[in-house]
């Protein structure tokens, strides 16, 4: 249940975020989760097995400032974030493929579809990619990304994040989510990190943290993410279930 | 198992309009994703496409189709096969997604060849999870215990339509969102 936990998730239909008023299923999810406990020859979670060995990733892909090649620096606020991947257990998840994207300094991405009239930065596409190592750690070297204007109600303004996703070896432990900045007043004016469960909600939230921060070079945010999934496999079971 | 739980999940977020250039093949050249719309093993090839439709019955351009399967001999973790790949509909004209694939084993012996299928896009806050079965397995599809927990009435949403004459197995599976013909999305995976 935990893909599709409600205490813990937006619903499918949030009559203040439009777009889902047409693309949320209407009719509740099928649980099948009891039926993989009365055959007992039925896999739960769907493994897949360790992915993060199956992919290629650059040894520049998790630094956003340098990633393309181009002649020089972004513009905008340098920035680290860093946390680990968790499960539900407090547990860190190693080889859980992690991809960002997100708007350069002056909020606009590069992609077709953006069309806010703000610079592109020769320098910066917002792309970012890489593996949690085996204490479940990751970290990403970027920008800070600009608010930007959508057509979701008059004067509406996405507040700064950072698009993630997760991919683990689980199919139930896969996340798409987005990362916040604290303090930032356009949050509580914003319907998709409003359709979150008021409990939940801090959870997107990063937190700045001086520690993670260079010295000179880059601001630090912390951010964990804990993932649902693969609680059942042999590898987790050492310990972790007590 | 809840009580256990000593940390909260990470709640789910739209995927947003702008997800292209990082997570699909299609989305930029300079920055090209690990994960593309082929799946490569050993089995019979075929081909997977359809469309998402939202409530009006328009096909959405801007949605991310993730499958999940196992290989030809039914078996899902397998170190030399990744049966994991990633379209989106804002390739072409029709937005369809389209996948190359091999035909999946049952998993089990009593269940039919399924594909797992995750469905998101800008609209919805949290991802959905479907599945693919095929039109040619009709046998195995009335003994399959996933379909059979389904009312009967809605099981047809879950079946993909193999097309007549085609070289390579092409089979046609349109998600609908929402409506009379509203996908079967499933928890608890
Ligand atoms: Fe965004």
């Amino acid at each position: 249940m935990a893909s599709i936990d409600s205490s813990q998730n937006p619903p499918f239909i949030f009559a203040d975020y439009k777009s889902s008023l047409l693309r949320g299923p209407m009719q509740s999810p099928i649980d099948i989760v009891e039926l993989y406990s009365r055959n007992s020859e039925t896999k739960i979670g769907e493994l897949l097995g360790s992915l993060s060995s199956r992919f290629a990733i650059g040894e520049l892909d998790h630094d956003l400032t340098r990633n393309v090649c181009n002649e020089g620096e972004p513009l905008g606020e340098r920035m680290i974030v860093s946390g680990r991947v968790l499960n539900q257990l407090g547990k860190p998840v190693p080889g859980v493929l992690i991809e960002v994207w997100q708007a350069n300094a002056s909020g606009r991405y590069v992609h077709k579809a953006d069309q806010h009239e703000a610079p592109i930065d020769p320098n910066f596409i917002g792309v970012g990619r890489c593996i949690s190592d085996r204490d479940g750690q990751y970290r990403f070297c970027t920008i800070k990304p600009g608010a930007y204007p959508w057509k979701n109600h008059p004067n509406a303004w996405r507040p700064q994040h950072i698009h993630f996703s997760l991919l683990g070896e689980a199919i139930n432990s896969r996340l798409v989510t987005q990362m916040y900045f604290p303090g930032d007043p356009l949050l509580s004016l914003d319907p998709i990190f409003m359709a979150v469960p008021a409990s939940a909600r801090e959870r997107l939230v990063s937190t700045f943290d001086l520690s993670i921060s260079e010295a000179g070079f880059a601001l630090g945010y912390h951010f964990d993410i804990v993932i649902a999934g693969g609680l059942s496999t042999p590898s987790e079971d050492d310990g972790g279930h007590g | 198992m809840a009580s256990k739980f000593t940390r909260g999940l990470t709640p789910s977020q739209t995927v947003g309009p702008f997800f292209t250039t990082a997570l699909t093949a299609s989305g930029n050249n300079t920055f090209v994703s690990p994960v593309d719309n082929e799946v490569s093993g050993v089995g019979q090839k075929i081909n997977l496409h359809g469309r998402v439709l939202d409530g009006n019955g328009d096909p959405i351009s801007d949605a991310l189709i993730e499958i999940w399967q196992a290989d030809s001999q039914g078996n899902l973790t397998s170190s030399d096969f990744l049966g994991f790949a990633r379209s989106d509909t804002s390739s072409n004209s029709e937005s369809s997604y389209f996948f190359t694939t091999i035909k999946p084993g049952a998993v089990n012996k009593s269940d039919a060849p399924h594909i797992s299928v995750i469905v998101t896009m800008r609209g919805l806050l949290t991802h959905v999870y479907t599945r693919l079965y095929f039109s040619d397995e009709l046998e195995a599809n009335q003994q399959d215990s996933v379909l059979n927990h389904v009312p009967e009435n809605r099981r047809a949403t879950l079946i993909a339509r193999r097309a007549e004459n085609k070289l390579v197995p092409s089979y046609h599976f349109d998600i609908h969102m929402q409506g009379e013909n509203e996908t079967v999305f499933f928890g608890g995976l």
